[in-house]
């Protein structure tokens, strides 16, 4: 059982820890920058107070030509504690917030090799959206 | 994109006795659902008896079961059963040309995208979906 809860600046060092080890990237300026009066930054927390996982998203209007939509731009969940439906939870928590906004659909992009993450999004009903993301190497 | 047909009665099977995995049903039974030829259907049930998503009975009356993880199994599983994987495809004339290179990494791109589609919906997600049809079983 966790609770979902707004993120604060103290929950900054084990967001950025827990997101360091499953991506091996640090992008600890990335994370304060979610604490923005804009953002949804949510987090899921143990009944010991531990960090369970987190999710960060906004709502963006005309972002590429779109009307208003809510973006998820991170979600990571603890990975012993997955298959409890803490990512589930963290994701209605911000899709409830994105109606709270009046919005009526919810975004994401996801790197097309990554089938967990991709499979989770699609066990919460979402589908291929109406864009197509394009890439250039510019090295 | 167009499957083959054994990979579409493979699907069909599979989230038919998925959809109860107490339930069994003879091949004739599938294949009267989806009005194909039973023949066809007792082969492709093999292929699934051979992977372990389904359980089978003998004989034209004997009754199958689904065997699989709902939530482990996704569409891509059972598609590799029947399609050949993109780097076992054989080589197509021309394709050594810089036209052909060309051409190929794009329908790269197109198989890419369509794998990693099938390979991120799990049967369970499937049977869930929102699908009148899916829904009613």
């Amino acid at each position: 059982m966790v609770a979902i809860r707004l993120a604060q600046a103290s929950d900054l060092p084990a967001i950025s820890a827990l997101d360091r080890r499953l991506t091996g990237s640090d992008k600890p300026q990335y994370w304060q920058d979610m604490l923005g009066p804009d953002r949804h930054f949510l987090v899921a927390e143990t009944d010991k107070g531990a960090l369970a996982g987190f999710i960060a998203g906004e709502v963006r209007a005309w972002e590429f030509g779109q009307p208003a939509a809510g973006w998820v731009f991170a979600i990571q969940i603890e990975p012993r504690l997955r298959l409890h439906g803490v990512g589930t939870q963290l994701f209605e928590a911000l899709v409830a917030r994105f109606k709270a906004k009046g919005v009526t659909r919810v975004r994401t992009l996801v790197d097309r090799k990554d089938h967990l993450i991709l499979s989770f999004f699609r066990a919460q009903g979402m589908v291929a959206g109406p864009s197509l993301q394009l890439d250039k190497d510019l090295s | 994109m167009k499957l083959q047909t054994g990979t579409r009665l493979g699907l069909y099977a599979v989230l038919e006795l998925a959809r109860d995995p107490e339930r069994t049903l003879s091949a004739a039974d599938l294949a009267e659902r989806f009005g194909v030829s039973s023949h066809h259907l007792a082969k492709v049930l093999r292929t699934l008896g051979s992977a372990g998503l389904v359980r089978g009975g003998r004989g034209a009356s004997g009754g199958y079961r689904f065997t699989g993880n709902r939530r482990r199994t996704t569409l891509m599983d059972i598609v590799a059963l029947f399609e050949p994987a993109p780097g076992q495809r054989a080589k197509e004339s021309g394709e050594d040309t810089d036209i052909g290179a060309a051409l190929q990494r794009v329908l790269m791109e197109i198989d890419e995208i369509a794998e990693a589609t099938l390979r991120s919906i799990s049967l369970e997600t499937m049977l869930k979906s929102k699908g009148p049809s899916l829904r009613s079983g």
